[in-house]
C-alpha cells in the first residue's frame, strides 16, 4: 500500500496537474526563515474549505441548465422547442415544451437535492473544530480556517483535517498509528513517523517555537536552530498524514498542514472519472443521424404550395414564407417525434432502475462479507452482455488471498508447522538465522489491545486469534507460520523488534533500516543490529542472482516443486555486515533519501548496492487457495465465448499452476510460452513468428477436424514490454504488436505473469485498441488492479482483503469472483437484450407514429398538418406506449435464469452487438414503415369518399387521425406483447392497462368541452368513431394485418432454426441455439 | 439526462466516508422477494407453428364470412354520382328501395385539411362566447376582421362555406316537375349541433345578437340569415356545421340533404327521370377542383365501400393460406420441435 501511495503522491506532483506550483515551501508556524537562508517567497495556498458541491444558491439555475443542455439530446429538444416558439409550426410549443420541461425539472430537482446534501456534508466538514497551535498555545478554530503552515494538534480518534506532516507524537518513539478505512477501506493500522528532529517536542510551547520550512515538492524539511546551519531532513510518505484518515492508539500528535482544502489528496480524488459511454448509445446516435438525413430529404421533396382563394396567408406569413428554411424547421418540428425526449428518459430509467436488480440479487450476496453486489455506474449495464475479453487478476480474485503457511525449507530440509515433521529441528546456524529472518524481515504490525500486557499474554498463550496486521497477507502468513514453529514476533518497541524464541526467551533486535518492498525489486530487506545483519526475502528470481553461497541447488529444486503445486514461494537470504559496510550502507540510504531529484531511482540504486552477496537460507511456501467455484466460473466464461486473460505479478510457475487449477488451461491445452527464458535463447522476432506459425497451422487443421485444440499463451512482463516497444529497426521485422495480437486472438486463454500494475492497463489498452474493438472487462481486487479496471470498458472490483480501492474505482463491485458468472451470463445477457429491444422498439414505434404523418403530407398539400391531435402527439410517447416498454426492459426474460446459467454458450448469441446491427435495425425499420403504410392507406381507402355511419353523416380529418392513432397504439402495444416472453402479472397489468388508459383518456378528452382550450376539435370524435361499425371492423382488420408479418417471421424463424439446430447437433460439440437469437429480435 | 447524476452519487459516497467515523456499509442482505430476485411467476408463450396455426385458421374462418357479408352489403347499396357543371339535365333514377336517400355534395382538389385552413377557426366564438364574437382569435387571420368589424363566424373555413343550392325534381311523365322534399336537419353530428356550436344567446332575435359583427367576406348573407327556422339558424345551421367539420382528404363529400322515406311500401324515389337544379355560386375552377352531387342509400355499415369487404376477404384468405403453409411446416418439422425448446 505504501508504495502505491508513494507513487500516487509522486504522480500527483509530477504528472497530473501542470498548473500547480512546482515546489511548495511551507513555513511552519508562518515564521520566516532566518535572513539570508533563502529568499522568502510567500506563496498563496487555498484555505481548508472543501467544496464538493457543484452549485451555489445563486448559480444553481443557470449552471444546472447549462449542464443539462450540454447533453446533445436535451439541446436538440430545446432547439425544437425554440423553433416552435419562433415560427408558425404545425404543433403548439407545448407538445415539445412540456416533456422537455418535465425532464429538465425532474433532473434539476434531483441534482439540486444531491447538491444540497453535498452542501450539508461540506458544511459539517468545514465547520468541524480543529486545534491549532498559535504562539505556543492551543487555539480551537474551525476546519475551514486552517492554512498551510499551521501547526495542528490532533487527538486520538480524530480525523485529520488536511494533509499533514507529522512533527511529533505523544508516543515516545515518535510514531503514530493511523487507519485509512475511510480512504481505501483498509482497516489495518498503519504507522507513520515523526520527523526525527522534532519528535522530541512534547508541548505546545516547544512545537510553537519550531522554526523550520518544508520544501515539500522534494520532500525535505529544513530546521533552523539558533545560529546554526539549517538541518535538512528527508520527508517521505511515512511522514505524511492524509486528510480523512483517523488517528488511532496515539494520544495526540502535532503536525503541520502542508496541503489544505481542495489540494488535499482526498479532495483530488473527488474529481469524477471520465464517463464511459456504452456501445449501444453510440449506435443510437448513428441511427439518429440516419433519421435526420431522412428528415432532410422529406423536406426537400416537398414542392411549393399553392394559395387558393379560400385559404389566404396573412401578410405576416407571406413575408416569412420567403425563407424556405422555415419550412424545413416546420417539418423538423412535425417529425421530431421520431426521436422522442422520452426515449432518453426511458433509457436512463431502464439503466437506473435495472441496476437495482444487480444489487438486489441474493445470489450475489456474500454472507461472510455481509455485502452484495454494488453498482457504481449503471450506464454500462448492457455492456455486461457484450464482453469478449476478461482480464482477471490472480491473487485475491481467482484465489482467496487467504494465505496459509504450508512449509519452509532450510538448506533443503523441509519443515511443516503442523507436524513438526522430521521431528528433528537441527539447531544449525542457518536454521536459527532463517527463523529469525522470517520473524524480523517484514512490516507486520501487532495490533494492540487495551493494554500492552494484554497483547503479550495473547500472543504468549498462542491463542488462535491473530493480532498481526499487514498490508501483505503473505507476511502475516509467514509470521504466523513462524509462531507455529515456535518463534513468535512480539512487537516493535522503540526501534527494537522483540522475538519470543523457542525457549521462551525474549530476543531483542534493534531495527536499523527497512528497505521496503517494491514491485520492481520484488524483495524487501531489514538491517538489524545484534551483530549487523541484513535479512532479505523476496521472489526467487530476485534473490538467486544475488546469492553467493548456500545450498542453492536444493532450495531451487524445492522452490520449483512448490511453484508447480501452485504455492507462493519466497526465498530468504541474509548477509552479515561489518561495521564499515553498515556505515557505507547507511550513507547510501540517507543520501538517497535526501536526494532532491530522482529520489526513487536513487533509492533503488542504493538498495541495489546494499542487497548483494547474500547467503541463501531457504525458502518458504504459502498457499493461496482458489476461490470457491473459480474454475466453474472460468469454464463458463470460456463456453460463453469470452477470452480469459490472467494478469498477475506472480511468477510464472505459480501462476500457471493456478491457471491449471482454475481450468483456464486444460490438460489438452497446448501451451505457448513467450517468456524471457525463451527470448534469451532465440530472438523475440523468431519466437513470435514461430508461435504465429504454430497457431495458424493448427487453425487450418482444426478447421477440418471436429474437436479443435485450444492454445494457451504464457507471457511475462519483460517480454511483453519488448513486444510492445516500438520497433526501432523499422519495417524489416514487421510489427510485433500485430503478430502478438494475432497469436492472442487464437488463444483461448492467456496468462501474463510478472506484470507491473501499469503493464496490466497497457495490455487492456492494447486489446481495446485492436481492430475488432472488442469490449473488455477487467476484474481485480487490489490497488494494483485499479489502473486496468479504469482502462477496461467494464471494470469490476472485488471487495477483497487488499482494501477497497478496486471496488471504489470499479463500475461494479462484487464480493467474490464466482459472482462474475451470474453478472455476465445472466444480468449482462438480460440487460443487453432488454436495452436492445428498448432501443429498436422505440424506433419502431416512432416510425409507426411519424410515418403516417409523413404520408399525410402528400394529401394535405405539404402544409405540415398534423394527422393526430396535439394531445395524442404529446402523450403517445409519454404515457400511451411508454410503460409497457419500460417494464419490458426491466423484467423481460427471454429464457430463464437457470437456462442462462446452465448454458453459457447462449451468451455467444448476443456477442458483437448482434441485436443492434444494421440488418436487425433495418428489419425493425421496415416493419415500422410497413405498419405505418398499412395504418395510413388502410384508413385512406376506407375513408375515401365514403360514409362510415349508418345515419349518413360524415367524419372529418380528426376522426381520420384518431382512427389511425387507435390502430397505431393497439398495434404497437400488441407487437410488444408478441415480443414478450415473460408474462408476469405486471406485464399483463401494464400492457392491458395502457391500452385501457388510452381508451379512457380518449373518451374523456373528447367527452368534454375543455374550457381552457381554444379549440374543441376532438369533441366527441372518439365516441362518434366507436359508434360506427365499419370503424370497428377496420381497426380490427388493420391491427391484424400489421401484426401478421411479424408473427409469420417469428414462426418461420423458429421453425427454420429448430430445424437447423437439429442438423448441426453433433454430440460433443458446443450447441449454438440460433433459435434464441432470432426469437429475441 | 440522469447520467451525470450517477457521478454525483459517487461523489456522495466520498463525502459520507470522509466524515468522522465514516464508512458506508450497506450490509443489508437483499430481500428475498420474487420481484427483486427476478423470479416472478410468469407465463412464457412461444410463437411456434403449432400455437399460431389454429389462430390463423380461426382468423381465416372469421374474416372471410365477414368480408363476404360486407361485400354483399356494399353491393346492395345504390349510389349515384353526377359531376356538376353549369347545367342541369334529366337523369335516370337507379333507386328502388324504400329507405332514406342521402344527398351529398362532393368537392375534389379542395384542401380542407391544409394546416392554415384547419386551424383558421375560433371554436369559442362558435360555442357562443360573446367575447370571442367581438374579438375573434388570432388563428382566424386573415379572416378575422373586415373593415374593422369582427367577422362572425371568423376564419378561412367559415369564409369558404359551400353555398351552391341543389334541388332535385321528379320529371313526371305528364311533363310537370315535382320538387322532391328534402330535410336539411339531421345532417350534422348531434353533439356538434347541440353542444359544440351555439348561438351567442338563446335570444330569438339573432340579428341583434350579431350586431357589430360583419359577415364573412365571401358570404352573401350574414350568419343570422342562413335559415328561417330559428333552430337551424346562426351558428347552429347544420349546413354550416357540416362544412366546419374539415375533411380528411382533398377529395371529400359532405352530407347535404336527406330525402326521407315516405312509407315502407313506396320507394323513396320513384322510378323515372329527375332533374337536378343547381344554383351555381361556388367557384372551383381556380384550384382545378370539381363539384359532384351524390345520391346514396345507407346500410348498417354506412355508404358504399367495397374496399372493406374485399380487404376482409383477402386477409382472411391469406391467413387461411398461411395456416395451410404452416400446417405443412409443422407437419414436416413439428415432431422435432418439442425437443428443440431447450430455451424454456
Amino acid at each position: 500500500m505504501d508504495f502505491s501511495l508513494l507513487r500516487n503522491i509522486i504522480s500527483r506532483y509530477c504528472v497530473g496537474e501542470e498548473n500547480w506550483v512546482d515546489s511548495r515551501t511551507v513555513y511552519i508556524g508562518h515564521k520566516e526563515p532566518p535572513p539570508g537562508a533563502e529568499a522568502y517567497i510567500p506563496q498563496r495556498y487555498p484555505d481548508n474549505r472543501i467544496v464538493s458541491s457543484k452549485y451555489t444558491f445563486w448559480n444553481f439555475i443557470p449552471k444546472n441548465l447549462f449542464e443539462q443542455f450540454r447533453r446533445i439530446a436535451n439541446f436538440y429538444f430545446l432547439v425544437i422547442f425554440l423553433v416552435q416558439l419562433i415560427i408558425d409550426t404545425p404543433t403548439s410549443p407545448v407538445t415539445s415544451g412540456l416533456p422537455l420541461f418535465f425532464v429538465i425539472t425532474v433532473t434539476a430537482i434531483k441534482q439540486g437535492y444531491e447538491d444540497w446534501l453535498r452542501h450539508k456534508a461540506d458544511c459539517s466538514i468545514n465547520e468541524c473544530p480543529v486545534d491549532v497551535v498559535q504562539q505556543g498555545k492551543v487555539v480551537r478554530t474551525q476546519s475551514h480556517k486552517l492554512r498551510v503552515g499551521d501547526i495542528v494538534m490532533v487527538r486520538e480518534d480524530e480525523t485529520f483535517p488536511c494533509d499533514l506532516i507529522l512533527l511529533s507524537s505523544s508516543r515516545h518513539d515518535g510514531t503514530c498509528y493511523v487507519t485509512t478505512t475511510s480512504l481505501d477501506g483498509e482497516s489495518s493500522h498503519k504507522t507513520y513517523y515523526a520527523v526525527p528532529d522534532t519528535m522530541a517536542f512534547r508541548t505546545e510551547q516547544e512545537v510553537g517555537s519550531l522554526h523550520a520550512t518544508i520544501e515539500y515538492f522534494v520532500g525535505r524539511i529544513n530546521i533552523y536552530k539558533d545560529k546554526e546551519e539549517p538541518v535538512a531532513r528527508p520527508l517521505g510518505a511515512e511522514n505524511l498524514l492524509l486528510r480523512g484518515a483517523t488517528l488511532k492508539n496515539t494520544q495526540r500528535i502535532y503536525a503541520v498542514a502542508v496541503y489544505t482544502g481542495m489540494e488535499t489528496k482526498m479532495a483530488l480524488n473527488y474529481q469524477s472519472k471520465s464517463q464511459k459511454r456504452s456501445a449501444v448509445e453510440k449506435s443510437m446516435n448513428a441511427f439518429l443521424i440516419v433519421i435526420n438525413t431522412v428528415l432532410k430529404y422529406a423536406w426537400q421533396w416537398s414542392p411549393d404550395r399553392d394559395e387558393p382563394w379560400y385559404n389566404h396567408r396573412t401578410e405576416n406569413e407571406r413575408q416569412r414564407h420567403v425563407v424556405p428554411f422555415t419550412d424545413f424547421l416546420a417539418f423538423m418540428v412535425l417529425f421530431n417525434y421520431i426521436i422522442p425526449v422520452s426515449m432518453y428518459v426511458t433509457v436512463e430509467m431502464q439503466k437506473f432502475l435495472g441496476s437495482y436488480f444487480i444489487t438486489w440479487d441474493e445470489e450475489m450476496f456474500d454472507e461472510e462479507l455481509g455485502e452484495g453486489a454494488q453498482v457504481n455506474t449503471s450506464d454500462l449495464n448492457e455492456e455486461l452482455g457484450q464482453v469478449e475479453y476478461v482480464f482477471t487478476d490472480k491473487t485475491g480474485t481467482l484465489t482467496e488471498n487467504n494465505m496459509e503457511f504450508i512449509e519452509c525449507c532450510v538448506d533443503g530440509n523441509v519443515y511443516i508447522p503442523h507436524a513438526i515433521c522430521n521431528g528433528q529441528i537441527l539447531s544449525a546456524e542457518h536454521e536459527d538465522l532463517f527463523f529469525r529472518a522470517l520473524c524480523l524481515c517484514h512490516t507486520v504490525q501487532v495490533k494492540e489491545e487495551e493494554t500492552v500486557d494484554g497483547i503479550k499474554r495473547g500472543i504468549h498463550q498462542g491463542r488462535p486469534t491473530s493480532f498481526y496486521i499487514s498490508s501483505s497477507p503473505d507476511e502475516v502468513a509467514l509470521v504466523e507460520g513462524m509462531k507455529r514453529l515456535g518463534y513468535t514476533y512480539l512487537r516493535l518497541k522503540d526501534n527494537y523488534m522483540e522475538i519470543l524464541n523457542k525457549d521462551d526467551e525474549i530476543e531483542r533486535f534493534k531495527l536499523l533500516h527497512v528497505l521496503n518492498f517494491d514491485s520492481v525489486r520484488r524483495r524487501m530487506s531489514v538491517i538489524v543490529k545484534s551483530k549487523y545483519l541484513l535479512f532479505c526475502k523476496g521472489a526467487d528470481s530476485s534473490i538467486f542472482p544475488r546469492v553467493v553461497s548456500g545450498k542453492v541447488e536444493q532450495v531451487k529444486a524445492r522452490v520449483e516443486q512448490n511453484a508447480v503445486e501452485g504455492l507462493r514461494t519466497l526465498c530468504v537470504a541474509y548477509r552479515r555486515l561489518s561495521e564499515s559496510e553498515y556505515e557505507e550502507a547507511c550513507h547510501h540510504l540517507t543520501e538517497a533519501k535526501l536526494a532532491l531529484q530522482d529520489r526513487e531511482q536513487r533509492l533503488a540504486q542504493a538498495y541495489d548496492i546494499i542487497e548483494r552477496d547474500f547467503v541463501l537460507l531457504g525458502a518458504t511456501a504459502v498457499e493461496d487457495r482458489l476461490q470457491e467455484k473459480a474454475a466453474d466460473t472460468i469454464e463458463s466464461l470460456h463456453k460463453a465465448g469470452m477470452k480469459v486473460w490472467v494478469l498477475t505479478g506472480d511468477k510464472m510457475e505459480t501462476a500457471a499452476a493456478t491457471c491449471y487449477a482454475s481450468k483456464l488451461f486444460r490438460r489438452s491445452t497446448q501451451i505457448l510460452e513467450l517468456t524471457k527464458k525463451r527470448t534469451e535463447e532465440q530472438s523475440l522476432h523468431d519466437v513470435l513468428f514461430e508461435l504465429n506459425r504454430t497457431v495458424l497451422r493448427q487453425r487450418s487443421i482444426s478447421g477440418l477436424s471436429v474437436d479443435c485444440l485450444d492454445f494457451g499463451l504464457i507471457i511475462d512482463g519483460a517480454t511483453l514490454s519488448a513486444v510492445l516497444k516500438p520497433n526501432q529497426e523499422g519495417a524489416g521485422h514487421g510489427n510485433y504488436r500485430e503478430i502478438f495480437l494475432e497469436i492472442c486472438r487464437n488463444c483461448s486463454a492467456v496468462l501474463c505473469c510478472r506484470m507491473a500494475p501499469l503493464q496490466k492497463a497497457q495490455i487492456v489498452k492494447l486489446i481495446k485498441a485492436s481492430k475488432e474493438h472488442p469490449i473488455t472487462l477487467a476484474i481485480g481486487d487490489g490497488a494494483n488492479d485499479v489502473s486496468m479496471i479504469l482502462e477496461a470498458h467494464v471494470g469490476i472490483g472485488i471487495m477483497g482483503k487488499e482494501g477497497r480501492q478496486a471496488a471504489r474505482n470499479s463500475d461494479y463491485a462484487i464480493p467474490k469472483f464466482k459472482h462474475l458468472k451470474k453478472m455476465l451470463l445472466v444480468h449482462g445477457h438480460y440487460y443487453y437484450i432488454r436495452i436492445a429491444e428498448l432501443v429498436q422498439y422505440f424506433f419502431y414505434k416512432n416510425v409507426c407514429f411519424i410515418f403516417p404523418q409523413f404520408l399525410y403530407q402528400f394529401f394535405c398539400g405539404f402544409s405540415q398538418q398534423p394527422l393526430y391531435d396535439t394531445a395524442y402527439l404529446t402523450l403517445y410517447n409519454i404515457s400511451f406506449t411508454s410503460l409497457p416498454i419500460l417494464l419490458y426492459s426491466l423484467v423481460e426474460q427471454h429464457v430463464t435464469v437457470e437456462t442462462l446459467k446452465r448454458e453459457p454458450s447462449l451468451y455467444r448469441d448476443i456477442a458483437k452487438n448482434s441485436l443492434l446491427r444494421w440488418p436487425v435495425f433495418l428489419y425493425w425499420t421496415c416493419l415500422g414503415v410497413f405498419d405505418a403504410v398499412i395504418f395510413f392507406f388502410g384508413a385512406y381507402f376506407l375513408f375515401d369518399n365514403t360514409t362510415f355511419t349508418s345515419n349518413g353523416q360524415m367524419f372529418g380529418n380528426w376522426t381520420f387521425g384518431t382512427l389511425v392513432f387507435t390502430v397505431l397504439v393497439f398495434t404497437v402495444t400488441l407487437k410488444l406483447a408478441l415480443d414478450t416472453h415473460h408474462w408476469t402479472w405486471i406485464n399483463h397489468f401494464v400492457i392491458w392497462g395502457s391500452l385501457l388508459f388510452y381508451v379512457i383518456f380518449s373518451l374523456l378528452w373528447g367527452g368534454i368541452i375543455w374550457p381552457f382550450l381554444n379549440y374543441q376539435r376532438m369533441y366527441y370524435v372518439f365516441m362518434q368513431m366507436l359508434s360506427s361499425g365499419p370503424a370497428w371492423l377496420s381497426i380490427i382488420l388493420l391491427i391484424t394485418v400489421s401484426l401478421l408479418p411479424d408473427v409469420i417471421k417469428k414462426v418461420l424463424c423458429r421453425a427454420i432454426s429448430s430445424n437447423l439446430f437439429h442438423s448441426i447437433n453433433h454430440p460433443g460439440r458446443p450447441l449454438r441455439l440460433k433459435a434464441l437469437s432470432i426469437s429475441v429480435i | 439526462m440522469m447520467a451525470s447524476s450517477y457521478n454525483a452519487k459517487d461523489e456522495d459516497g466520498h463525502i459520507t466516508v470522509s466524515g468522522p467515523g465514516g464508512g458506508t456499509l450497506r450490509s443489508k442482505k437483499p430481500e428475498n422477494t420474487a420481484f427483486k430476485q427476478q423470479r416472478l411467476p410468469a407465463w412464457q408463450p412461444i410463437l411456434t407453428a403449432g400455437t399460431v396455426l389454429p389462430a390463423f385458421f380461426i382468423i381465416g374462418l372469421i374474416f372471410i364470412p365477414i368480408g363476404i357479408g360486407l361485400y354483399v352489403t356494399s353491393n346492395n347499396i345504390k349510389e349515384f354520382e353526377v359531376t356538376l357543371y353549369d347545367m342541369s339535365g334529366p337523369h335516370q333514377n337507379p333507386f328502388r328501395n324504400c329507405n332514406n336517400v342521402f344527398m351529398y355534395y362532393g368537392l375534389s382538389n379542395f384542401y380542407q385539411n391544409h394546416r392554415r385552413y384547419v386551424k383558421s377557426r375560433d371554436d369559442s366564438q362558435l360555442n357562443g362566447d360573446l367575447e370571442s364574437l367581438m374579438k375573434p382569435s388570432k388563428e382566424c387571420e386573415p379572416y378575422a376582421y373586415h373593415e374593422n368589424k369582427p367577422i362572425a363566424p371568423c376564419g378561412a373555413i367559415a369564409n369558404s362555406m359551400f353555398n351552391d343550392t341543389l334541388e332535385l325534381f321528379y320529371n313526371d311523365p305528364n311533363g310537370t316537375k315535382i320538387q322532391i322534399p328534402m330535410t336539411a336537419t339531421g345532417i350534422a353530428w348531434w353533439t356538434d349541433k347541440h353542444v359544440k356550436f351555439r348561438n351567442p344567446t338563446d335570444n330569438a332575435n339573432l340579428t341583434a345578437v350579431f350586431q357589430g359583427t360583419t359577415k364573412p367576406v365571401n358570404w352573401r348573407r350574414p350568419v343570422y340569415e342562413l335559415d328561417t327556422d330559428p333552430q337551424n339558424n346562426g351558428f347552429i345551421n347544420e349546413d354550416f356545421i357540416v362544412w366546419m367539420r374539415t375533411a380528411a382528404l382533398p377529395t371529400f363529400r359532405k352530407l347535404y340533404r336527406i330525402i326521407p322515406k315516405k312509407n315502407s311500401m313506396v320507394p323513396t324515389l320513384l322510378r323515372g327521370n329527375y332533374t337536378l337544379e343547381v344554383v351555381y355560386n361556388y367557384p372551383v375552377r381556380s384550384f382545378e377542383g370539381r363539384k359532384r352531387m351524390i345520391l346514396s342509400t345507407i346500410s348498417w355499415m354506412g355508404g358504399k365501400n367495397p374496399f372493406l369487404g374485399i380487404a376482409y376477404i383477402t386477409v382472411g384468405s391469406v391467413c387461411f393460406f398461411l395456416g395451410v403453409v404452416l400446417l405443412i411446416i409443422h407437419h414436416k418439422y413439428g415432431n422435432r420441435n418439442n425437443s428443440a425448446d431447450i430455451a424454456n
